[in-house]
């Protein structure tokens, strides 16, 4: 098996991100074809291809669109471009290299939940990314792409970019919304989910970037065509962002299904010489991780990982060799869940700090055996009592990085230093 | 007091109407603020904001308050933010923002005398295929070495 480029086919070309680079690739042929069908059609079409949710729920996409309640109300499509998953790097290069795929998407998208208006919300830190989709966004503005009766089909529909002020909370998407809502980035109570009551209290769908540009594909491959790639539940390709101990980490587009051991080995060019793989975190650092063993077992699919009690996530693929420390790598992770809690709900608000403080205990050399314990234990209590997924996301880490390599953590309590580096981190910040 | 540019002040007045909600304006309007006032907002600042845009102060505060990108403290010109997250880490990010404040004798988060840099270390950026990476104001600078830092900082005008 190998690469399978569908969303990434033409990004090394550099004239892609304008209109005219676009078009010259049949750019925008789907939005005219889209714009022919009944939004119904689109929303079957999406449903029978499978797609699933590319921000890291993997919910499937058709089935979030026809939860919008048939009321009359304005709808709002959200495109989700806040990527803090920690090692996930995708969203920002099909941004930067491929804008106009995105907003064909949003278009098809918005046509098919027939929405007015939409915004991608992206993350503060991303201007560059944000500039070349503002300017393509007027390109597509200016060939009668979006805006009023688009290509006189009667549609109308405008498309704004928002840009976030650095906040991971804002990644999930009642956050998202309470962030362009002009509020702090919290996260609301569900239900009512935001196909009900989302923006401004109004019918909206949230979607993330990959997700929204996949829509294209589906269009011109129809279902047959598309569920080729992929396996029956997780049809189609998906972006990979791989980080860490590979020769060439970078992001890669395969059908989901694909063997790690064939992305670490073949695409990535394997470990570092003299290396031996140690671990991976499989789908952004909320994703519990993998030993060695389980890694080379796993393929990149929602229901192999989550058979693991790991999950595909974002597609963040973080991989870990020999000369890593968990100790170390799990007080990084802790300190960033830490960072990023919202404080709304005191088992989060709380239990990471708690996290946080007992992990740098352990650096600082003061813990006992049993704080290993306690660790699990304050991680236990998280699960499942917040309004989101961030107190479960710094939970599951500490859940696997510790009964996994449960001896690295005892080795440094007793010696004070770490068995793989043979350091103390009882001066290191994090 | 501080007073935002004319320009400034028509960006912001273009804000409040460009929005379903006029509150949607105040994160596009702190980051103007932000840039005017020399790469931090004051509280000074938050009362200028509310004035300007008929929001009461606490509200424009606590939007403020809850996003890191909004600098509480004064910074120096280039604020030069590492990556210390997972993969920035693994490939020696911590190591370098510590050489980078010995070298430029300053503690994470304080100005140089120069008032040219300060140095902070921030999460995920999303460039960790290329790490370590750090950001100096608005520009990423990605698969760093030691010396191709010092050198992007020292070549800063």
């Amino acid at each position: 098996m190998a690469e399978v480029k569908i969303l990434t086919e033409h990004y090394h070309d550099d004239n892609y991100r304008t209109v005219d680079g676009y078009l010259a690739k049949n750019g925008y042929e789907m939005l005219k074809k889209a714009l022919k069908m009944q939004p119904t059609e689109i929303i079957t079409l999406v449903k029978d291809a499978g797609l699933r949710g590319r921000g890291g729920a993997g919910f499937p996409t058709g089935m979030k669109w026809s939860f919008l309640p048939n009321n009359g109300e304005e709808r709002y499509l959200l495109c989700n471009a806040d990527e803090g998953e920690p090692c996930t790097f995708k969203d920002r290069m099909m941004m930067e290299r491929a804008p106009h795929q995105l907003i064909e998407g949003m278009i098809i998208s918005a046509f098919a939940v027939q929405s007015k208006k939409s915004y991608i919300y992206i993350r503060g830190e991303y201007f560059y990314a944000a500039d070349v989709l503002r300017k393509a966004i007027k390109e597509a503005y200016d060939k009668g792409f979006l805006g009023k009766n688009i290509l006189g089909s009667g549609f109308s529909h405008d498309l704004d970019v928002y840009c976030g002020a650095g906040a991971y909370i804002c990644g999930e998407e009642t956050g998202m919304i309470s962030s362009l809502e002009g509020l702090k980035g919290q996260p609301k109570l569900k239900p009512p989910f935001p196909a009900v009551k989302g923006y401004l209290a109004k019918p909206t769908v949230v979607n993330n970037v990959e997700t929204l540009a996949s829509v294209i594909y589906i269009l011109r491959d129809g279902v047959q065509e598309y569920r080729k790639n992929g396996t029956e539940k997780s049809p189609g390709t998906k972006l990979f962002s791989v980080s860490g101990d590979v020769m060439k980490p970078g992001n890669y587009e395969v059908p989901l299904g694909y063997p790690l051991k064939d992305l670490i080995e073949k695409e990535c060019g394997g470990l570092k010489p003299g290396r031996k793989l140690k671990a991976v975190i499989p789908g952004g650092t909320s994703a519990p991780v993998l030993t060695a063993e389980e890694a080379y077992k796993a393929t990149m699919d929602y229901e192999c990982l989550a058979n693991m009690k790991s999950m595909l996530g974002s597609g963040a693929i973080t991989i870990i060799d020999d000369t890593r420390c968990m100790v170390d790598l799990l007080g990084v992770i802790t300190h960033f869940y830490h960072h990023e809690s919202c404080g709304q709900c005191t088992p989060c608000r709380e239990g990471t700090g708690w996290l946080n403080k007992i992990v740098r205990s352990i650096h600082a050399g003061n813990a006992t055996v049993n704080d290993i314990d306690t660790l699990c234990k304050v991680a236990d209590n998280m699960k499942g009592r917040t309004i989101c997924a961030l107190s479960d996301a710094a939970a599951l880490p500490v859940l696997s990085f510790v009964p996994k390599f449960r001896s690295e953590f005892e080795y440094y309590i007793r010696e004070g230093k770490s068995q793989v580096r043979g350091i103390s981190y009882a001066q290191m910040h994090h | 007091m501080f007073k935002l540019s004319s320009d400034g002040e028509a960006f912001v007045q273009s804000e409040l109407k460009r929005y379903e909600t006029k509150e949607s304006a105040i994160i596009p309007s702190l980051y103007r603020v932000q840039k005017e006032n020399g790469g931090w907002v004051s509280p000074d600042c938050i009362q200028y904001l509310s004035t300007l845009m008929d929001i009461p102060a606490s509200r424009i505060n606590e939007v403020f308050q809850f996003y890191t990108m909004f600098n509480k403290e004064p910074v120096g010109k280039f604020h030069v933010q590492v990556c210390c997250n997972v993969a920035c880490c693994m490939a020696g990010s911590r190591e370098m923002i510590d050489k980078l404040c010995e070298d430029y004798g300053v503690e994470e988060g304080e100005v140089t005398s120069d008032k040219r840099f300060t140095f902070t270390r921030v999460e995920c950026l999303g460039a960790c295929d290329k790490a370590p990476m750090m950001q100096v104001n608005e520009t990423y600078h990605e698969g760093l070495t030691m010396d191709s830092a010092k050198k992007i900082l020292r070549e800063l005008k």
